[in-house]
Protein backbone atom coordinates (compact mmCIF):
# COMPACT_ATOMS: atom_id res chain seq x y z
CA UNK A 1 0.00 0.00 0.00
CA UNK A 2 2.93 2.29 1.17
CA UNK A 3 4.28 1.62 -2.11
CA UNK A 4 1.71 2.40 -4.04
CA UNK A 5 1.16 5.69 -2.45
CA UNK A 6 4.55 6.72 -2.97
CA UNK A 7 5.14 5.87 -6.69
CA UNK A 8 1.35 7.77 -7.24
CA UNK A 9 2.94 10.92 -5.54
CA UNK A 10 6.22 10.68 -7.44
CA UNK A 11 4.29 10.28 -10.90
CA UNK A 12 1.73 13.32 -9.79
CA UNK A 13 5.42 15.16 -8.40
CA UNK A 14 7.01 14.55 -12.29
CA UNK A 15 4.23 15.21 -14.23
CA UNK A 16 3.91 19.40 -12.52
CA UNK A 17 7.87 19.09 -12.93
CA UNK A 18 7.86 18.28 -16.68
CA UNK A 19 6.19 21.82 -17.68
CA UNK A 20 9.26 23.46 -17.82
CA UNK A 21 9.05 26.75 -19.90
CA UNK A 22 5.08 27.26 -18.80
CA UNK A 23 3.71 30.88 -17.95
CA UNK A 24 1.04 31.74 -16.03
CA UNK A 25 -0.50 34.80 -16.75
CA UNK A 26 -4.52 35.89 -15.17
CA UNK A 27 -6.90 36.75 -17.94
CA UNK A 28 -10.54 38.07 -17.78
CA UNK A 29 -13.39 36.48 -18.69
CA UNK A 30 -14.38 38.66 -21.37
CA UNK A 31 -10.66 37.69 -23.29
CA UNK A 32 -10.89 34.33 -23.06
CA UNK A 33 -14.23 34.07 -24.50
CA UNK A 34 -13.74 36.16 -27.31
CA UNK A 35 -11.91 33.22 -28.41
CA UNK A 36 -8.90 35.00 -29.37
CA UNK A 37 -7.00 33.11 -26.93
CA UNK A 38 -7.14 29.68 -28.82
CA UNK A 39 -5.58 31.46 -31.95
CA UNK A 40 -2.67 33.68 -29.76
CA UNK A 41 -1.70 30.62 -27.81
CA UNK A 42 -0.39 27.92 -30.05
CA UNK A 43 1.25 31.05 -32.42
CA UNK A 44 3.14 32.26 -28.95
CA UNK A 45 4.47 28.85 -28.19
CA UNK A 46 5.63 28.63 -31.86
CA UNK A 47 7.12 31.82 -31.74
CA UNK A 48 8.81 32.09 -27.91
CA UNK A 49 8.71 28.21 -26.83
CA UNK A 50 6.84 29.49 -24.09
CA UNK A 51 3.54 27.63 -22.83
CA UNK A 52 1.07 29.87 -21.65
CA UNK A 53 -1.13 29.06 -19.15
CA UNK A 54 -4.26 31.05 -18.80
CA UNK A 55 -6.41 31.66 -15.43
CA UNK A 56 -9.36 33.23 -16.45
CA UNK A 57 -10.87 35.43 -13.71
CA UNK A 58 -12.54 38.58 -13.25
CA UNK A 59 -10.07 41.37 -13.43
CA UNK A 60 -10.54 41.97 -9.50
CA UNK A 61 -9.31 38.43 -8.98
CA UNK A 62 -6.26 38.87 -11.61
CA UNK A 63 -5.14 42.03 -9.77
CA UNK A 64 -5.14 39.95 -6.24
CA UNK A 65 -3.43 37.27 -8.10
CA UNK A 66 -0.63 39.28 -9.56
CA UNK A 67 -0.52 40.67 -6.11
CA UNK A 68 0.09 37.53 -4.20
CA UNK A 69 2.53 36.69 -6.82
CA UNK A 70 0.63 33.33 -8.30
CA UNK A 71 0.68 34.12 -11.21
CA UNK A 72 4.02 35.63 -13.51
CA UNK A 73 1.44 38.30 -15.71
CA UNK A 74 -1.64 39.69 -16.05
CA UNK A 75 -4.08 40.84 -18.75
CA UNK A 76 -6.79 43.30 -17.87
CA UNK A 77 -8.94 46.39 -18.83
CA UNK A 78 -9.61 48.40 -16.03
CA UNK A 79 -7.35 51.31 -16.03
CA UNK A 80 -7.67 52.59 -12.56
CA UNK A 81 -7.01 49.47 -11.00
CA UNK A 82 -4.48 48.71 -12.79
CA UNK A 83 -2.62 52.29 -12.48
CA UNK A 84 -2.97 51.74 -8.71
CA UNK A 85 -1.37 48.24 -9.17
CA UNK A 86 1.85 49.21 -10.65
CA UNK A 87 1.76 52.34 -8.64
CA UNK A 88 1.90 49.93 -5.41
CA UNK A 89 4.97 48.27 -7.15
CA UNK A 90 3.13 44.97 -7.94
CA UNK A 91 3.70 44.89 -11.31
CA UNK A 92 7.13 46.25 -13.48
CA UNK A 93 4.98 48.21 -15.82
CA UNK A 94 1.82 48.48 -17.90
CA UNK A 95 1.23 48.27 -21.63
CA UNK A 96 -1.42 49.13 -23.62
CA UNK A 97 -2.09 46.02 -26.06
CA UNK A 98 -5.19 46.08 -27.87
CA UNK A 99 -9.10 47.07 -27.48
CA UNK A 100 -12.31 46.04 -27.89
CA UNK A 101 -15.83 47.65 -27.55
CA UNK A 102 -18.69 46.88 -25.00
CA UNK A 103 -22.46 46.62 -26.31
CA UNK A 104 -25.68 46.89 -24.30
CA UNK A 105 -27.87 44.10 -24.98
CA UNK A 106 -31.49 43.81 -24.45
CA UNK A 107 -34.72 42.40 -25.26
CA UNK A 108 -35.25 42.80 -28.78
CA UNK A 109 -38.94 44.25 -27.73
CA UNK A 110 -36.70 46.91 -26.25
CA UNK A 111 -39.30 48.27 -23.40
CA UNK A 112 -36.87 51.10 -22.89
CA UNK A 113 -36.16 51.91 -26.56
CA UNK A 114 -32.48 52.22 -26.22
CA UNK A 115 -31.59 51.71 -29.96
CA UNK A 116 -31.90 55.20 -30.80
CA UNK A 117 -30.24 56.60 -27.88
CA UNK A 118 -27.61 59.53 -28.71
CA UNK A 119 -25.25 58.09 -25.97
CA UNK A 120 -24.33 55.57 -23.92
CA UNK A 121 -25.41 57.33 -20.40
CA UNK A 122 -28.45 58.94 -22.48
CA UNK A 123 -29.25 54.44 -23.18
CA UNK A 124 -28.98 53.90 -19.15
CA UNK A 125 -31.01 56.92 -18.45
CA UNK A 126 -33.80 55.15 -20.34
CA UNK A 127 -33.06 51.98 -18.81
CA UNK A 128 -33.46 53.79 -15.60
CA UNK A 129 -36.80 55.57 -16.49
CA UNK A 130 -38.54 52.52 -17.66
CA UNK A 131 -37.17 50.57 -14.50
CA UNK A 132 -36.51 47.68 -17.10
CA UNK A 133 -34.97 45.03 -15.70
CA UNK A 134 -31.10 45.13 -15.87
CA UNK A 135 -28.74 42.38 -14.95
CA UNK A 136 -25.25 43.48 -13.41
CA UNK A 137 -22.21 41.69 -12.85
CA UNK A 138 -21.67 42.38 -9.74
CA UNK A 139 -18.59 40.63 -9.29
CA UNK A 140 -15.64 43.12 -9.15
CA UNK A 141 -14.63 42.50 -12.84
CA UNK A 142 -13.56 44.47 -15.44
CA UNK A 143 -16.57 45.16 -17.02
CA UNK A 144 -18.24 45.32 -13.60
CA UNK A 145 -16.13 48.36 -13.17
CA UNK A 146 -17.08 49.75 -16.29
CA UNK A 147 -20.80 49.67 -15.76
CA UNK A 148 -20.36 51.21 -12.85
CA UNK A 149 -18.60 54.16 -14.17
CA UNK A 150 -20.86 54.37 -16.92
CA UNK A 151 -23.98 54.75 -14.25
CA UNK A 152 -21.90 57.51 -12.45
CA UNK A 153 -21.50 59.23 -15.80
CA UNK A 154 -24.87 58.96 -16.89
CA UNK A 155 -25.40 60.44 -13.33
CA UNK A 156 -27.91 57.77 -11.80
CA UNK A 157 -27.53 55.73 -8.95
CA UNK A 158 -28.57 52.09 -9.98
CA UNK A 159 -30.85 50.54 -7.15
CA UNK A 160 -34.18 49.17 -6.64
CA UNK A 161 -35.82 45.81 -8.04
CA UNK A 162 -35.10 46.40 -11.62
CA UNK A 163 -31.34 46.13 -11.00
CA UNK A 164 -30.24 42.73 -10.24
CA UNK A 165 -26.55 41.96 -9.72
CA UNK A 166 -25.46 38.50 -10.16
CA UNK A 167 -21.76 38.23 -9.08
CA UNK A 168 -21.26 35.73 -11.99
CA UNK A 169 -18.81 35.70 -14.76
CA UNK A 170 -19.75 37.37 -17.87
CA UNK A 171 -21.24 34.00 -19.49
CA UNK A 172 -23.35 33.17 -16.54
CA UNK A 173 -24.38 36.93 -16.41
CA UNK A 174 -25.61 36.45 -19.93
CA UNK A 175 -27.62 32.95 -19.19
CA UNK A 176 -29.74 35.33 -16.44
CA UNK A 177 -30.21 38.01 -18.80
CA UNK A 178 -32.19 35.84 -21.11
CA UNK A 179 -33.55 33.97 -18.56
CA UNK A 180 -34.92 37.32 -17.22
CA UNK A 181 -35.24 39.19 -20.94
CA UNK A 182 -32.68 41.41 -19.23
CA UNK A 183 -30.54 44.49 -20.33
CA UNK A 184 -27.25 43.89 -19.73
CA UNK A 185 -23.43 45.53 -20.43
CA UNK A 186 -21.59 42.85 -22.57
CA UNK A 187 -18.16 43.10 -23.91
CA UNK A 188 -18.37 42.19 -27.71
CA UNK A 189 -16.99 39.28 -28.42
CA UNK A 190 -18.75 37.06 -25.38
CA UNK A 191 -22.16 38.46 -26.88
CA UNK A 192 -21.01 37.19 -30.62
CA UNK A 193 -19.64 33.85 -28.61
CA UNK A 194 -22.82 33.62 -26.51
CA UNK A 195 -25.15 30.08 -27.54
CA UNK A 196 -27.92 31.03 -25.35
CA UNK A 197 -29.05 34.53 -26.88
CA UNK A 198 -32.84 33.61 -26.78
CA UNK A 199 -34.59 36.71 -27.02
CA UNK A 200 -31.88 39.37 -26.53
CA UNK A 201 -30.43 41.23 -29.41
CA UNK A 202 -27.56 44.20 -29.23
CA UNK A 203 -29.32 47.14 -29.39
CA UNK A 204 -26.47 50.09 -28.43
CA UNK A 205 -22.64 50.58 -29.23
CA UNK A 206 -20.58 52.47 -30.67
CA UNK A 207 -20.12 55.49 -28.47
CA UNK A 208 -16.18 55.82 -27.44
CA UNK A 209 -17.28 55.84 -24.20
CA UNK A 210 -17.79 52.13 -24.39
CA UNK A 211 -14.53 51.14 -25.77
CA UNK A 212 -12.53 48.49 -23.80
CA UNK A 213 -8.75 48.92 -23.37
CA UNK A 214 -6.55 46.10 -22.85
CA UNK A 215 -2.92 46.01 -20.88
CA UNK A 216 -0.85 43.91 -20.31
CA UNK A 217 1.64 43.96 -16.72
CA UNK A 218 3.98 41.84 -15.44
CA UNK A 219 4.53 40.88 -11.89
CA UNK A 220 7.04 42.70 -10.30
CA UNK A 221 10.09 40.21 -9.41
CA UNK A 222 11.31 42.56 -6.89
CA UNK A 223 8.51 41.43 -4.66
CA UNK A 224 8.35 37.82 -5.88
CA UNK A 225 11.50 36.20 -6.52
CA UNK A 226 10.01 33.68 -7.78
CA UNK A 227 8.06 35.08 -10.73
CA UNK A 228 9.43 34.20 -14.23
CA UNK A 229 10.48 37.91 -15.46
CA UNK A 230 12.22 36.94 -18.36
CA UNK A 231 9.65 35.03 -19.76
CA UNK A 232 6.96 37.57 -18.90
CA UNK A 233 9.08 39.99 -21.04
CA UNK A 234 9.81 37.51 -23.88
CA UNK A 235 6.32 37.47 -23.70
CA UNK A 236 5.50 41.34 -23.79
CA UNK A 237 7.99 41.53 -26.33
CA UNK A 238 5.98 39.10 -28.63
CA UNK A 239 2.53 40.60 -27.83
CA UNK A 240 4.25 43.92 -29.16
CA UNK A 241 5.59 42.82 -32.11
CA UNK A 242 3.93 42.89 -36.05
CA UNK A 243 3.32 38.91 -35.75
CA UNK A 244 0.76 39.83 -32.74
CA UNK A 245 -0.89 42.87 -34.28
CA UNK A 246 -1.65 40.98 -37.37
CA UNK A 247 -3.00 38.30 -35.58
CA UNK A 248 -5.49 40.32 -33.15
CA UNK A 249 -6.28 42.60 -35.88
CA UNK A 250 -7.20 39.43 -38.79
CA UNK A 251 -8.96 38.09 -36.24
CA UNK A 252 -12.99 37.82 -36.97
CA UNK A 253 -16.07 36.46 -35.23
CA UNK A 254 -18.80 36.09 -37.36
CA UNK A 255 -17.23 38.18 -39.78
CA UNK A 256 -16.66 40.70 -37.57
CA UNK A 257 -13.30 42.05 -36.26
CA UNK A 258 -13.32 42.44 -32.76
CA UNK A 259 -10.25 43.51 -31.36
CA UNK A 260 -8.39 46.70 -32.43
CA UNK A 261 -4.22 46.52 -31.94
CA UNK A 262 -2.93 49.69 -30.44
CA UNK A 263 0.22 48.86 -28.63
CA UNK A 264 2.68 51.62 -26.90
CA UNK A 265 4.49 50.89 -24.57
CA UNK A 266 4.60 53.64 -21.49
CA UNK B 1 -36.18 19.81 -24.24
CA UNK B 2 -34.36 19.92 -28.20
CA UNK B 3 -30.73 20.76 -25.76
CA UNK B 4 -31.02 17.65 -23.89
CA UNK B 5 -31.27 15.63 -27.64
CA UNK B 6 -28.61 17.88 -28.66
CA UNK B 7 -26.43 16.60 -25.49
CA UNK B 8 -26.85 13.20 -25.93
CA UNK B 9 -25.84 13.34 -29.44
CA UNK B 10 -22.54 15.68 -28.46
CA UNK B 11 -21.81 13.32 -25.83
CA UNK B 12 -21.95 10.06 -28.24
CA UNK B 13 -19.80 11.27 -31.09
CA UNK B 14 -17.16 13.20 -28.53
CA UNK B 15 -16.77 9.41 -27.26
CA UNK B 16 -17.16 7.95 -30.54
CA UNK B 17 -14.65 9.74 -32.35
CA UNK B 18 -12.31 9.56 -29.11
CA UNK B 19 -11.87 13.54 -29.32
CA UNK B 20 -8.34 14.58 -28.45
CA UNK B 21 -9.73 17.32 -25.73
CA UNK B 22 -12.34 14.93 -24.47
CA UNK B 23 -9.76 11.72 -23.69
CA UNK B 24 -7.33 14.30 -22.15
CA UNK B 25 -9.59 16.03 -19.82
CA UNK B 26 -11.49 12.88 -18.48
CA UNK B 27 -8.40 11.29 -18.22
CA UNK B 28 -7.06 13.89 -16.08
CA UNK B 29 -10.17 13.89 -13.83
CA UNK B 30 -9.34 10.25 -13.17
CA UNK B 31 -6.01 11.31 -12.18
CA UNK B 32 -6.76 13.65 -10.08
CA UNK B 33 -10.00 11.49 -8.02
CA UNK B 34 -8.00 8.21 -8.25
CA UNK B 35 -4.75 9.67 -6.82
CA UNK B 36 -7.01 11.50 -4.06
CA UNK B 37 -9.03 8.47 -3.40
CA UNK B 38 -5.98 6.53 -3.35
CA UNK B 39 -4.43 8.55 -0.57
CA UNK B 40 -7.82 9.58 0.94
CA UNK B 41 -8.19 5.84 1.97
CA UNK B 42 -5.27 5.29 3.45
CA UNK B 43 -6.14 7.90 5.67
CA UNK B 44 -9.77 7.29 6.45
CA UNK B 45 -9.95 3.42 6.60
CA UNK B 46 -6.89 2.74 8.92
CA UNK B 47 -8.91 5.75 11.50
CA UNK B 48 -12.09 4.36 11.06
CA UNK B 49 -10.75 1.70 12.08
CA UNK B 50 -9.13 2.50 14.94
CA UNK B 51 -12.43 4.32 15.67
CA UNK B 52 -13.68 0.80 16.59
CA UNK B 53 -11.50 -0.75 18.11
CA UNK B 54 -9.95 1.60 20.87
CA UNK B 55 -11.80 3.15 23.73
CA UNK B 56 -10.66 6.75 24.63
CA UNK B 57 -12.18 9.95 26.28
CA UNK B 58 -12.67 11.87 23.19
CA UNK B 59 -13.65 9.04 20.90
CA UNK B 60 -16.95 10.10 20.69
CA UNK B 61 -16.40 13.95 19.97
CA UNK B 62 -14.02 12.65 17.25
CA UNK B 63 -16.51 10.46 15.69
CA UNK B 64 -19.61 13.54 16.38
CA UNK B 65 -16.72 15.64 14.20
CA UNK B 66 -15.95 13.20 11.27
CA UNK B 67 -19.46 12.65 11.06
CA UNK B 68 -20.27 16.88 10.86
CA UNK B 69 -16.96 17.07 8.23
CA UNK B 70 -19.00 14.85 5.83
CA UNK B 71 -20.93 18.11 4.63
CA UNK B 72 -18.07 20.45 4.39
CA UNK B 73 -18.64 22.63 1.87
CA UNK B 74 -15.81 22.07 -0.91
CA UNK B 75 -15.80 25.88 -1.82
CA UNK B 76 -14.77 26.52 1.89
CA UNK B 77 -12.36 23.95 1.72
CA UNK B 78 -10.84 25.23 -1.87
CA UNK B 79 -10.92 28.59 -0.25
CA UNK B 80 -8.79 27.20 2.52
CA UNK B 81 -6.49 24.89 0.58
CA UNK B 82 -6.01 28.25 -2.14
CA UNK B 83 -5.27 30.82 1.08
CA UNK B 84 -2.79 28.24 2.39
CA UNK B 85 -0.86 27.42 -1.54
CA UNK B 86 -1.34 31.09 -2.58
CA UNK B 87 2.91 32.60 -2.33
CA UNK B 88 1.28 34.93 -0.35
CA UNK B 89 0.29 31.83 1.95
CA UNK B 90 2.48 29.59 4.43
CA UNK B 91 2.84 27.10 2.19
CA UNK B 92 3.17 29.33 -0.64
CA UNK B 93 7.12 28.61 -1.46
CA UNK B 94 6.15 25.10 -2.56
CA UNK B 95 4.66 26.29 -5.45
CA UNK B 96 1.61 23.96 -5.79
CA UNK B 97 -1.37 26.70 -6.41
CA UNK B 98 -3.06 25.62 -9.79
CA UNK B 99 -1.44 22.60 -9.95
CA UNK B 100 -3.17 18.77 -10.42
CA UNK B 101 -1.42 18.35 -6.70
CA UNK B 102 -3.09 21.17 -5.28
CA UNK B 103 -6.58 19.42 -6.34
CA UNK B 104 -5.77 15.62 -5.43
CA UNK B 105 -4.78 17.79 -1.85
CA UNK B 106 -8.39 19.77 -1.68
CA UNK B 107 -10.12 16.25 -2.49
CA UNK B 108 -8.56 14.45 -0.30
CA UNK B 109 -10.06 17.18 2.64
CA UNK B 110 -13.15 16.58 1.24
CA UNK B 111 -13.71 13.12 1.06
CA UNK B 112 -11.51 11.92 4.37
CA UNK B 113 -14.02 12.34 6.58
CA UNK B 114 -16.92 10.96 4.11
CA UNK B 115 -14.82 7.74 3.63
CA UNK B 116 -13.80 7.42 7.57
CA UNK B 117 -17.97 7.90 8.78
CA UNK B 118 -19.29 5.47 6.04
CA UNK B 119 -16.13 2.58 7.20
CA UNK B 120 -16.50 3.76 10.51
CA UNK B 121 -20.28 3.16 10.92
CA UNK B 122 -19.54 -0.83 9.41
CA UNK B 123 -16.45 -1.87 11.17
CA UNK B 124 -18.45 -1.25 14.50
CA UNK B 125 -20.79 -3.62 14.14
CA UNK B 126 -18.55 -6.06 12.69
CA UNK B 127 -16.49 -4.98 15.92
CA UNK B 128 -19.32 -5.95 17.64
CA UNK B 129 -19.22 -9.56 16.13
CA UNK B 130 -15.51 -10.13 16.42
CA UNK B 131 -15.05 -8.55 19.64
CA UNK B 132 -15.22 -11.36 22.18
CA UNK B 133 -12.84 -14.27 19.63
CA UNK B 134 -10.16 -11.78 19.35
CA UNK B 135 -10.03 -10.20 22.91
CA UNK B 136 -9.77 -14.09 23.68
CA UNK B 137 -7.32 -14.71 21.21
CA UNK B 138 -5.05 -12.05 22.79
CA UNK B 139 -4.34 -9.81 19.83
CA UNK B 140 -2.74 -6.66 19.42
CA UNK B 141 -4.08 -3.79 18.55
CA UNK B 142 -2.68 -3.82 15.36
CA UNK B 143 -3.69 -7.32 14.71
CA UNK B 144 -7.42 -6.40 15.29
CA UNK B 145 -7.68 -3.33 13.29
CA UNK B 146 -5.63 -5.33 10.59
CA UNK B 147 -8.09 -8.38 10.99
CA UNK B 148 -11.28 -5.70 10.13
CA UNK B 149 -10.34 -3.74 7.75
CA UNK B 150 -9.60 -7.55 5.65
CA UNK B 151 -12.81 -8.74 6.49
CA UNK B 152 -14.73 -5.97 6.22
CA UNK B 153 -13.22 -5.44 3.13
CA UNK B 154 -16.20 -5.08 0.45
CA UNK B 155 -18.46 -2.45 3.10
CA UNK B 156 -15.44 -0.35 3.07
CA UNK B 157 -14.96 -0.90 -0.80
CA UNK B 158 -18.51 0.99 -0.43
CA UNK B 159 -17.44 3.52 2.27
CA UNK B 160 -14.24 4.40 -0.82
CA UNK B 161 -16.69 4.73 -3.85
CA UNK B 162 -18.64 6.97 -1.96
CA UNK B 163 -15.47 9.07 -1.71
CA UNK B 164 -14.83 8.41 -5.48
CA UNK B 165 -18.36 9.78 -6.51
CA UNK B 166 -17.93 12.97 -4.00
CA UNK B 167 -14.05 13.66 -5.43
CA UNK B 168 -15.37 13.21 -9.11
CA UNK B 169 -18.23 15.26 -9.09
CA UNK B 170 -16.60 18.02 -7.46
CA UNK B 171 -16.20 21.07 -8.52
CA UNK B 172 -16.06 24.10 -5.93
CA UNK B 173 -13.09 23.29 -4.87
CA UNK B 174 -11.35 22.23 -7.75
CA UNK B 175 -12.25 25.42 -9.49
CA UNK B 176 -10.91 27.47 -7.26
CA UNK B 177 -7.30 26.18 -6.24
CA UNK B 178 -6.59 24.87 -9.51
CA UNK B 179 -7.82 27.50 -12.18
CA UNK B 180 -9.36 25.52 -14.77
CA UNK B 181 -6.42 25.87 -16.99
CA UNK B 182 -6.46 24.16 -20.15
CA UNK B 183 -4.40 21.01 -20.58
CA UNK B 184 -3.03 21.26 -17.18
CA UNK B 185 -6.04 21.68 -14.23
CA UNK B 186 -9.06 21.64 -16.72
CA UNK B 187 -11.42 18.03 -15.38
CA UNK B 188 -14.66 17.15 -16.65
CA UNK B 189 -16.47 18.93 -14.11
CA UNK B 190 -14.59 22.50 -14.62
CA UNK B 191 -14.68 22.03 -18.50
CA UNK B 192 -18.57 21.82 -17.68
CA UNK B 193 -19.07 24.99 -15.73
CA UNK B 194 -17.12 26.77 -18.48
CA UNK B 195 -19.45 25.74 -20.94
CA UNK B 196 -22.03 26.53 -19.02
CA UNK B 197 -20.93 29.98 -18.73
CA UNK B 198 -20.54 30.51 -22.71
CA UNK B 199 -23.72 29.20 -23.20
CA UNK B 200 -23.21 25.71 -25.03
CA UNK B 201 -25.32 23.91 -22.70
CA UNK B 202 -25.20 21.27 -25.71
CA UNK B 203 -21.75 20.53 -24.68
CA UNK B 204 -22.14 21.10 -21.55
CA UNK B 205 -24.48 18.05 -21.12
CA UNK B 206 -22.58 16.43 -23.35
CA UNK B 207 -19.39 16.40 -20.99
CA UNK B 208 -22.08 15.53 -18.21
CA UNK B 209 -23.35 12.49 -19.98
CA UNK B 210 -19.51 11.59 -19.98
CA UNK B 211 -19.14 12.23 -16.19
CA UNK B 212 -22.06 10.35 -15.62
CA UNK B 213 -21.18 7.41 -17.35
CA UNK B 214 -17.40 7.94 -16.08
CA UNK B 215 -18.39 7.11 -12.71
CA UNK B 216 -20.86 4.08 -13.74
CA UNK B 217 -18.04 2.50 -15.15
CA UNK B 218 -15.78 3.22 -12.34
CA UNK B 219 -18.19 1.80 -10.28
CA UNK B 220 -18.48 -1.29 -12.10
CA UNK B 221 -15.50 -1.93 -12.74
CA UNK B 222 -14.47 -2.06 -9.63
CA UNK B 223 -16.95 -4.60 -8.19
CA UNK B 224 -16.65 -6.53 -11.06
CA UNK B 225 -12.64 -6.46 -10.25
CA UNK B 226 -13.57 -7.81 -6.41
CA UNK B 227 -16.48 -9.85 -7.02
CA UNK B 228 -19.24 -8.31 -5.15
CA UNK B 229 -22.64 -9.98 -4.95
CA UNK B 230 -21.66 -12.96 -6.70
CA UNK B 231 -20.51 -15.16 -3.92
CA UNK B 232 -20.94 -15.28 0.28
CA UNK B 233 -20.82 -12.29 2.41
CA UNK B 234 -17.23 -11.67 2.36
Amino acid sequence: MLKWFASAAFALALGSAAMAEDLKMAVTTSFHNSGLAEVLLPEIKKDTGIDLQLLVVGTGQALRLGEAGDVDAILVHAKAAEEKFVAAGHGTHRTEIMYNDFVIIGPKADPASISGAGSAAAALQMIEGAEAPFVSRGDDSGTHKKELSLWKGAGVTPEGAWYKAVGAGMGSALNTASGMNAYILSDRASWLNFGNKGDLALLYAGDPVLFNQYAYIPVNPEKHAHVKSDLAMQLEAWLVSDRAKELIDGYRLSAEQLFTYNAKSE
Amino acid sequence: MSELWEGLTQAFWLVVTLDADLVGITLRSLRVTLTALILASAIALPLAAFLAVRRFRMRRLTIAVLNALMGLPPVVVGLIVYVFLSRAGPLGVLGLLFTPTAMVIAQVIIIVPLIASVAHQSLRELWAEYHDLLISMNTTQTQRIATLLWDGRRALLTAALAGFGRGIGEVGAIMIVGGNIDQVTRVLTTAIALETGKGNFALALGLGFVLIALAVAVNLAIHWLSRTETEGRW
